[in-house]
Protein backbone atom coordinates (compact mmCIF):
# COMPACT_ATOMS: atom_id res chain seq x y z
CA UNK A 1 0.00 0.00 0.00
CA UNK A 2 2.57 1.97 -0.98
CA UNK A 3 0.68 5.19 -1.77
CA UNK A 4 1.74 7.82 -4.29
CA UNK A 5 1.11 10.85 -1.90
CA UNK A 6 3.50 9.08 0.57
CA UNK A 7 6.35 8.65 -1.90
CA UNK A 8 6.03 12.28 -2.78
CA UNK A 9 6.12 13.43 0.84
CA UNK A 10 9.07 11.54 1.32
CA UNK A 11 10.53 13.07 -1.97
CA UNK A 12 10.11 16.88 -1.12
CA UNK A 13 12.44 17.50 1.27
CA UNK A 14 15.06 15.33 -0.82
CA UNK A 15 14.47 17.64 -3.24
CA UNK A 16 16.45 20.55 -1.26
CA UNK A 17 13.75 23.25 -2.28
CA UNK A 18 12.64 25.46 0.33
CA UNK A 19 8.87 24.51 0.96
CA UNK A 20 8.10 27.50 -0.28
CA UNK A 21 9.81 30.61 -2.13
CA UNK A 22 8.17 33.26 0.27
CA UNK A 23 10.91 35.04 2.94
CA UNK A 24 9.78 37.39 5.14
CA UNK A 25 10.45 40.87 4.47
CA UNK A 26 10.39 43.98 6.96
CA UNK A 27 8.94 47.34 5.24
CA UNK A 28 9.69 50.48 7.28
CA UNK A 29 7.33 53.39 5.70
CA UNK A 30 7.69 56.86 6.31
CA UNK A 31 3.76 57.27 7.57
CA UNK A 32 2.52 60.99 7.60
CA UNK A 33 -1.16 61.97 8.30
CA UNK A 34 -2.27 65.19 9.12
CA UNK A 35 -5.35 64.80 10.40
CA UNK A 36 -4.00 62.26 12.90
CA UNK A 37 -0.10 64.17 14.00
CA UNK A 38 1.32 67.15 12.42
CA UNK A 39 4.63 64.54 12.73
CA UNK A 40 5.74 61.91 10.33
CA UNK A 41 6.74 58.50 11.75
CA UNK A 42 8.57 55.35 10.69
CA UNK A 43 6.02 52.19 10.71
CA UNK A 44 6.97 48.89 10.40
CA UNK A 45 5.08 46.07 8.72
CA UNK A 46 6.37 42.88 8.66
CA UNK A 47 4.60 39.74 6.32
CA UNK A 48 5.75 37.03 3.75
CA UNK A 49 6.41 37.42 -0.37
CA UNK A 50 8.03 36.58 -2.90
CA UNK A 51 11.08 37.94 -3.31
CA UNK A 52 10.64 38.22 -7.03
CA UNK A 53 7.52 40.20 -6.02
CA UNK A 54 7.74 44.18 -6.90
CA UNK A 55 7.65 46.84 -3.81
CA UNK A 56 4.56 47.88 -5.18
CA UNK A 57 3.06 44.38 -4.53
CA UNK A 58 4.51 44.77 -0.76
CA UNK A 59 2.70 47.77 -0.76
CA UNK A 60 -0.74 46.54 -2.08
CA UNK A 61 -0.16 43.92 0.03
CA UNK A 62 0.19 46.38 2.99
CA UNK A 63 -3.00 48.20 2.02
CA UNK A 64 -5.36 45.61 1.57
CA UNK A 65 -4.41 43.08 3.87
CA UNK A 66 -2.71 44.90 6.85
CA UNK A 67 -3.68 48.75 7.11
CA UNK A 68 -5.64 49.96 4.86
CA UNK A 69 -5.00 53.48 5.32
CA UNK A 70 -1.64 53.71 3.98
CA UNK A 71 -2.11 55.57 1.24
CA UNK A 72 0.14 55.80 -2.00
CA UNK A 73 -0.15 56.54 -6.04
CA UNK A 74 -0.01 53.61 -8.71
CA UNK A 75 -2.11 53.58 -11.61
CA UNK A 76 -0.54 51.32 -14.41
CA UNK A 77 1.55 49.47 -11.96
CA UNK A 78 3.66 48.60 -15.32
CA UNK A 79 6.36 51.40 -15.41
CA UNK A 80 4.71 53.43 -17.61
CA UNK A 81 2.40 55.95 -16.04
CA UNK A 82 4.92 57.37 -13.58
CA UNK A 83 2.36 57.28 -10.60
CA UNK A 84 4.51 55.68 -7.69
CA UNK A 85 7.76 57.11 -7.38
CA UNK A 86 9.36 56.72 -4.16
CA UNK A 87 11.95 56.81 -2.20
CA UNK A 88 12.78 53.34 -1.61
CA UNK A 89 16.20 52.28 0.62
CA UNK A 90 16.92 55.84 -0.12
CA UNK A 91 17.06 56.32 -3.97
CA UNK A 92 14.02 57.76 -5.91
CA UNK A 93 12.61 54.80 -8.07
CA UNK A 94 9.26 53.48 -9.03
CA UNK A 95 8.11 50.74 -6.74
CA UNK A 96 6.15 49.31 -9.52
CA UNK A 97 9.78 48.41 -11.18
CA UNK A 98 12.27 47.46 -8.47
CA UNK A 99 11.98 43.47 -7.18
CA UNK A 100 12.40 43.16 -3.75
CA UNK A 101 15.01 40.53 -4.27
CA UNK A 102 17.33 43.49 -5.53
CA UNK A 103 16.65 45.72 -2.66
CA UNK A 104 18.65 43.68 0.37
CA UNK A 105 15.67 41.76 1.62
CA UNK A 106 17.42 40.98 4.93
CA UNK A 107 17.01 44.46 6.01
CA UNK A 108 14.25 46.31 6.65
CA UNK A 109 13.03 47.95 3.35
CA UNK A 110 12.41 51.63 4.30
CA UNK A 111 9.80 53.15 1.51
CA UNK A 112 9.42 57.60 1.85
CA UNK A 113 7.82 59.96 -0.21
CA UNK A 114 9.98 62.02 -2.96
CA UNK A 115 11.35 64.63 -1.27
CA UNK A 116 11.26 68.42 -1.94
CA UNK A 117 7.64 68.40 -2.34
CA UNK A 118 4.90 68.69 0.16
CA UNK A 119 3.65 65.55 1.52
CA UNK A 120 0.13 65.29 1.83
CA UNK A 121 -0.21 61.88 3.11
CA UNK A 122 2.10 58.68 3.90
CA UNK A 123 3.23 58.59 0.33
CA UNK A 124 1.50 60.97 -1.63
CA UNK A 125 3.07 63.84 -2.39
CA UNK A 126 1.29 67.66 -3.92
CA UNK A 127 3.12 67.23 -7.35
CA UNK A 128 1.64 70.84 -8.39
CA UNK A 129 5.11 72.92 -8.33
CA UNK A 130 6.62 70.11 -10.33
CA UNK A 131 3.75 70.08 -13.21
CA UNK A 132 4.07 73.82 -12.90
CA UNK A 133 7.19 73.66 -13.96
CA UNK A 134 6.72 71.60 -16.60
CA UNK A 135 4.07 73.87 -17.96
CA UNK A 136 5.97 76.58 -18.23
CA UNK A 137 8.63 75.09 -20.36
CA UNK A 138 5.60 74.77 -23.35
CA UNK A 139 6.28 71.16 -23.89
CA UNK A 140 4.47 71.04 -26.92
CA UNK A 141 4.66 71.60 -30.32
CA UNK A 142 4.77 74.79 -31.96
CA UNK A 143 5.17 75.99 -35.26
CA UNK A 144 3.95 78.66 -37.63
CA UNK A 145 2.75 78.35 -41.43
CA UNK A 146 -0.11 76.41 -42.87
CA UNK A 147 -0.66 73.02 -41.49
CA UNK A 148 0.65 70.21 -43.77
CA UNK A 149 -2.08 68.09 -45.17
CA UNK A 150 -0.50 64.88 -43.75
CA UNK A 151 2.26 64.47 -40.95
CA UNK A 152 5.46 66.74 -40.67
CA UNK A 153 8.27 64.35 -42.13
CA UNK A 154 11.40 64.00 -40.44
CA UNK A 155 14.35 62.04 -41.00
CA UNK A 156 15.37 59.48 -39.10
CA UNK A 157 18.84 61.32 -38.00
CA UNK A 158 16.69 64.77 -36.49
CA UNK A 159 14.52 62.67 -34.59
CA UNK A 160 17.77 60.36 -33.32
CA UNK A 161 18.83 63.84 -31.71
CA UNK A 162 15.81 64.37 -29.32
CA UNK A 163 15.28 60.24 -28.99
CA UNK A 164 16.75 60.22 -25.08
CA UNK A 165 14.36 62.92 -23.56
CA UNK A 166 11.09 61.63 -25.43
CA UNK A 167 10.79 58.46 -22.97
CA UNK A 168 10.14 60.79 -19.87
CA UNK A 169 6.68 59.57 -17.98
CA UNK A 170 6.94 62.70 -15.58
CA UNK A 171 7.07 60.78 -12.58
CA UNK A 172 9.41 63.50 -10.41
CA UNK A 173 12.14 60.60 -9.49
CA UNK A 174 14.88 63.17 -11.27
CA UNK A 175 12.88 66.53 -9.64
CA UNK A 176 12.77 65.20 -6.12
CA UNK A 177 16.41 63.52 -6.26
CA UNK A 178 18.09 67.36 -6.86
CA UNK A 179 19.66 68.63 -3.58
CA UNK A 180 19.39 72.14 -5.83
CA UNK A 181 15.59 71.44 -5.80
CA UNK A 182 15.37 70.57 -2.23
CA UNK A 183 16.24 73.93 -1.72
CA UNK A 184 13.42 76.22 -1.75
CA UNK A 185 11.31 74.48 -4.83
CA UNK A 186 11.98 76.61 -7.28
CA UNK A 187 14.51 75.55 -9.80
CA UNK A 188 12.86 74.35 -12.85
CA UNK A 189 13.78 70.73 -12.15
CA UNK A 190 15.54 68.39 -14.22
CA UNK A 191 12.24 66.61 -15.50
CA UNK A 192 10.69 70.25 -17.24
CA UNK A 193 14.42 71.09 -18.61
CA UNK A 194 14.48 67.10 -20.40
CA UNK A 195 10.72 67.65 -21.63
CA UNK A 196 12.31 71.18 -23.10
CA UNK A 197 14.82 69.46 -24.70
CA UNK A 198 12.87 67.09 -26.31
CA UNK A 199 11.09 70.12 -28.02
CA UNK A 200 14.51 72.78 -28.50
CA UNK A 201 15.54 69.61 -30.28
CA UNK A 202 12.94 68.59 -32.18
CA UNK A 203 13.49 69.78 -35.90
CA UNK A 204 9.59 70.51 -36.72
CA UNK A 205 9.58 72.60 -33.81
CA UNK A 206 9.87 76.45 -33.87
CA UNK A 207 9.37 77.75 -30.48
CA UNK A 208 13.30 76.67 -29.12
CA UNK A 209 14.19 80.24 -29.36
CA UNK A 210 11.63 80.82 -26.68
CA UNK A 211 12.11 77.54 -24.69
CA UNK A 212 15.74 78.59 -24.06
CA UNK A 213 14.77 82.19 -22.76
CA UNK A 214 12.82 80.59 -20.36
CA UNK A 215 15.09 77.71 -18.72
CA UNK A 216 17.83 80.94 -19.04
CA UNK A 217 16.06 82.13 -16.12
CA UNK A 218 17.72 82.48 -12.59
CA UNK A 219 15.69 79.17 -11.65
CA UNK A 220 16.61 77.76 -14.95
CA UNK A 221 19.42 75.64 -16.38
CA UNK A 222 22.17 77.48 -14.41
CA UNK A 223 21.58 76.41 -11.17
CA UNK A 224 22.29 72.74 -11.96
CA UNK A 225 25.54 71.70 -10.45
CA UNK A 226 25.57 68.40 -12.31
CA UNK A 227 25.74 66.04 -9.49
CA UNK A 228 24.32 63.33 -11.63
CA UNK A 229 21.67 62.37 -8.94
CA UNK A 230 18.56 62.94 -11.70
CA UNK A 231 20.71 60.48 -14.38
CA UNK A 232 20.96 57.86 -11.33
CA UNK A 233 17.66 58.39 -9.70
CA UNK A 234 15.63 58.30 -13.60
CA UNK A 235 14.26 55.01 -13.95
CA UNK A 236 13.91 55.32 -18.09
CA UNK A 237 17.33 55.95 -17.89
CA UNK A 238 17.33 58.96 -19.50
CA UNK A 239 20.08 60.93 -19.47
CA UNK A 240 19.26 63.74 -17.39
CA UNK A 241 22.22 65.62 -16.83
CA UNK A 242 23.72 65.69 -20.44
CA UNK A 243 20.36 66.73 -21.64
CA UNK A 244 20.69 70.04 -19.69
CA UNK A 245 24.39 70.45 -20.30
CA UNK A 246 22.88 70.41 -23.75
CA UNK A 247 20.83 72.85 -23.29
CA UNK A 248 23.39 74.99 -21.45
CA UNK A 249 25.41 74.74 -24.21
CA UNK A 250 22.41 75.64 -26.85
CA UNK A 251 21.76 78.68 -24.75
CA UNK A 252 25.79 79.73 -25.36
CA UNK A 253 26.38 78.31 -29.03
CA UNK A 254 22.98 79.81 -30.17
CA UNK A 255 23.75 83.24 -29.14
CA UNK A 256 27.29 83.83 -29.74
CA UNK B 1 -19.75 74.93 5.57
CA UNK B 2 -16.00 74.73 5.05
CA UNK B 3 -15.48 77.28 7.70
CA UNK B 4 -17.27 75.35 10.17
CA UNK B 5 -15.20 71.90 9.38
CA UNK B 6 -12.08 74.12 9.45
CA UNK B 7 -13.28 74.98 13.32
CA UNK B 8 -13.84 71.66 13.98
CA UNK B 9 -11.28 69.68 12.80
CA UNK B 10 -8.08 71.91 14.10
CA UNK B 11 -10.22 72.25 17.92
CA UNK B 12 -10.68 68.31 17.91
CA UNK B 13 -7.46 66.98 15.92
CA UNK B 14 -4.88 68.06 18.17
CA UNK B 15 -2.56 69.31 15.44
CA UNK B 16 -0.13 71.33 16.58
CA UNK B 17 1.13 74.40 14.56
CA UNK B 18 3.74 73.08 11.87
CA UNK B 19 6.41 75.37 9.94
CA UNK B 20 4.60 79.03 10.81
CA UNK B 21 1.32 79.21 12.50
CA UNK B 22 -1.21 77.70 9.42
CA UNK B 23 -2.70 74.81 11.43
CA UNK B 24 -4.07 72.41 9.07
CA UNK B 25 -7.65 70.75 8.00
CA UNK B 26 -9.22 68.70 5.81
CA UNK B 27 -9.52 70.75 2.75
CA UNK B 28 -5.71 71.90 3.31
CA UNK B 29 -3.76 69.05 5.13
CA UNK B 30 -0.42 70.12 4.66
CA UNK B 31 1.78 73.27 4.70
CA UNK B 32 1.83 74.79 1.27
CA UNK B 33 4.65 75.18 -1.17
CA UNK B 34 4.34 78.60 -3.69
CA UNK B 35 4.00 76.82 -6.65
CA UNK B 36 6.89 78.10 -8.71
CA UNK B 37 6.57 80.88 -10.60
CA UNK B 38 2.61 81.12 -10.04
CA UNK B 39 1.48 83.92 -12.42
CA UNK B 40 -0.96 86.15 -11.72
CA UNK B 41 -2.12 89.16 -12.99
CA UNK B 42 0.07 90.88 -10.22
CA UNK B 43 3.16 89.38 -10.99
CA UNK B 44 5.90 91.23 -13.13
CA UNK B 45 6.90 89.89 -15.78
CA UNK B 46 10.15 88.06 -15.01
CA UNK B 47 13.58 89.54 -15.46
CA UNK B 48 15.48 87.42 -17.93
CA UNK B 49 18.51 88.60 -17.00
CA UNK B 50 21.52 87.28 -18.25
CA UNK B 51 23.48 86.89 -15.03
CA UNK B 52 23.52 83.71 -13.99
CA UNK B 53 25.21 82.45 -17.41
CA UNK B 54 27.25 85.40 -17.05
CA UNK B 55 28.79 83.63 -13.85
CA UNK B 56 28.28 80.27 -15.11
CA UNK B 57 30.43 81.24 -18.03
CA UNK B 58 32.93 83.20 -16.22
CA UNK B 59 33.51 80.16 -13.79
CA UNK B 60 34.93 78.16 -16.77
CA UNK B 61 36.60 80.31 -18.12
CA UNK B 62 38.28 81.92 -15.24
CA UNK B 63 38.88 78.19 -14.20
CA UNK B 64 40.71 77.44 -17.27
CA UNK B 65 43.04 80.39 -16.69
CA UNK B 66 43.07 80.09 -13.15
CA UNK B 67 44.74 76.53 -13.22
CA UNK B 68 47.72 78.14 -15.69
CA UNK B 69 48.14 81.10 -13.20
CA UNK B 70 48.22 79.22 -9.70
CA UNK B 71 50.79 76.03 -10.95
CA UNK B 72 52.91 78.56 -12.79
CA UNK B 73 52.73 80.71 -9.15
CA UNK B 74 52.90 77.27 -7.28
CA UNK B 75 56.04 76.32 -8.91
CA UNK B 76 57.57 79.27 -9.03
CA UNK B 77 57.35 80.53 -5.37
CA UNK B 78 57.32 76.87 -3.36
CA UNK B 79 59.27 74.28 -6.27
CA UNK B 80 61.96 76.17 -8.17
CA UNK B 81 65.05 77.69 -7.52
CA UNK B 82 65.62 76.69 -3.71
CA UNK B 83 62.26 76.40 -2.69
CA UNK B 84 59.67 77.76 -0.14
CA UNK B 85 62.89 78.81 1.48
CA UNK B 86 64.05 82.21 -0.72
CA UNK B 87 60.60 84.13 -0.11
CA UNK B 88 61.06 86.89 1.69
CA UNK B 89 60.81 90.77 1.36
CA UNK B 90 63.83 90.76 -1.27
CA UNK B 91 61.78 88.19 -3.58
CA UNK B 92 59.03 89.47 -3.93
CA UNK B 93 60.30 93.15 -4.02
CA UNK B 94 62.21 91.60 -7.10
CA UNK B 95 59.61 90.11 -8.59
CA UNK B 96 57.09 93.07 -8.67
CA UNK B 97 59.84 95.12 -10.09
CA UNK B 98 58.72 94.01 -12.81
CA UNK B 99 55.08 95.08 -14.89
CA UNK B 100 54.84 91.40 -15.84
CA UNK B 101 54.62 89.73 -13.10
CA UNK B 102 52.13 92.82 -11.44
CA UNK B 103 49.65 92.10 -13.93
CA UNK B 104 50.06 88.31 -13.07
CA UNK B 105 49.61 88.72 -9.80
CA UNK B 106 46.73 91.31 -10.36
CA UNK B 107 44.82 89.36 -12.52
CA UNK B 108 45.31 85.96 -10.51
CA UNK B 109 43.91 87.90 -7.54
CA UNK B 110 40.81 89.39 -9.12
CA UNK B 111 40.05 85.81 -10.81
CA UNK B 112 40.69 83.96 -7.59
CA UNK B 113 38.88 86.31 -5.34
CA UNK B 114 35.96 86.41 -7.96
CA UNK B 115 35.82 82.99 -9.46
CA UNK B 116 36.03 81.89 -5.12
CA UNK B 117 33.15 84.00 -4.46
CA UNK B 118 30.80 83.37 -7.12
CA UNK B 119 31.30 79.67 -6.17
CA UNK B 120 30.23 80.42 -2.57
CA UNK B 121 27.67 82.55 -3.52
CA UNK B 122 25.98 79.85 -5.66
CA UNK B 123 26.23 77.76 -2.35
CA UNK B 124 25.08 79.94 -0.20
CA UNK B 125 21.95 79.96 -2.67
CA UNK B 126 21.33 76.50 -2.49
CA UNK B 127 21.81 75.85 0.93
CA UNK B 128 20.44 79.00 2.98
CA UNK B 129 16.78 78.07 3.63
CA UNK B 130 15.46 81.36 4.79
CA UNK B 131 15.81 84.68 2.86
CA UNK B 132 17.76 86.67 5.89
CA UNK B 133 20.11 84.05 6.32
CA UNK B 134 20.87 84.34 3.22
CA UNK B 135 21.41 88.23 2.87
CA UNK B 136 23.73 88.09 5.86
CA UNK B 137 25.63 85.39 4.79
CA UNK B 138 25.81 87.39 1.28
CA UNK B 139 26.30 90.95 2.57
CA UNK B 140 29.65 89.38 4.33
CA UNK B 141 30.97 87.42 1.80
CA UNK B 142 30.73 91.01 -0.74
CA UNK B 143 32.45 92.69 1.76
CA UNK B 144 35.24 90.22 2.41
CA UNK B 145 35.49 90.05 -1.10
CA UNK B 146 35.74 93.84 -2.01
CA UNK B 147 38.07 94.16 0.84
CA UNK B 148 39.79 91.70 0.22
CA UNK B 149 40.35 92.80 -3.83
CA UNK B 150 40.80 96.00 -3.15
CA UNK B 151 43.75 95.98 0.04
CA UNK B 152 45.55 93.56 -2.47
CA UNK B 153 45.19 95.68 -5.56
CA UNK B 154 46.35 98.68 -3.52
CA UNK B 155 49.59 96.51 -2.23
CA UNK B 156 50.34 95.76 -5.81
CA UNK B 157 50.40 99.12 -7.28
CA UNK B 158 51.55 100.92 -4.09
CA UNK B 159 54.29 98.56 -3.20
CA UNK B 160 57.78 100.09 -2.46
CA UNK B 161 60.67 98.35 -2.24
CA UNK B 162 62.90 100.88 -0.08
CA UNK B 163 60.36 101.00 3.07
CA UNK B 164 61.98 100.70 5.97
Amino acid sequence: MATPTLDKEDAKPEAGFADTPYITVTFRIRRFNPEVSADATWEDFQFEIDPKERVLDGLHKIKWDLDGSLTFRRSCAHGICGSDAMRINGKNRLACKTLIKDINPAKPITVEPIKGLTVLKDLVVDMDPFFQAYRDVMPFLVTTGNEPTRERLQSAEDRERFDDTTKCILCAACTSSCPVFWNDGQYFGPAAIVNAHRFIFDSRDEAGEQRLEILNDKDGVWRCRTTFNCTDACPRGIEVTKAIQEVKRALITRRF
Amino acid sequence: MSTDTTVEKSGGSGIGPVEGASLYDADNPAPLIEAPRKRTTKTPRATRGNFEMAAWLFMRLSGVVLVVLVITHLLIQLVLDGGVSKIGFAFVAGRWASPFWQVWDLLMLWLAMLHGANGLRTVINDYAERPNTRLWLKGLLYTATVFTILLGTLVIFTFDPNIR
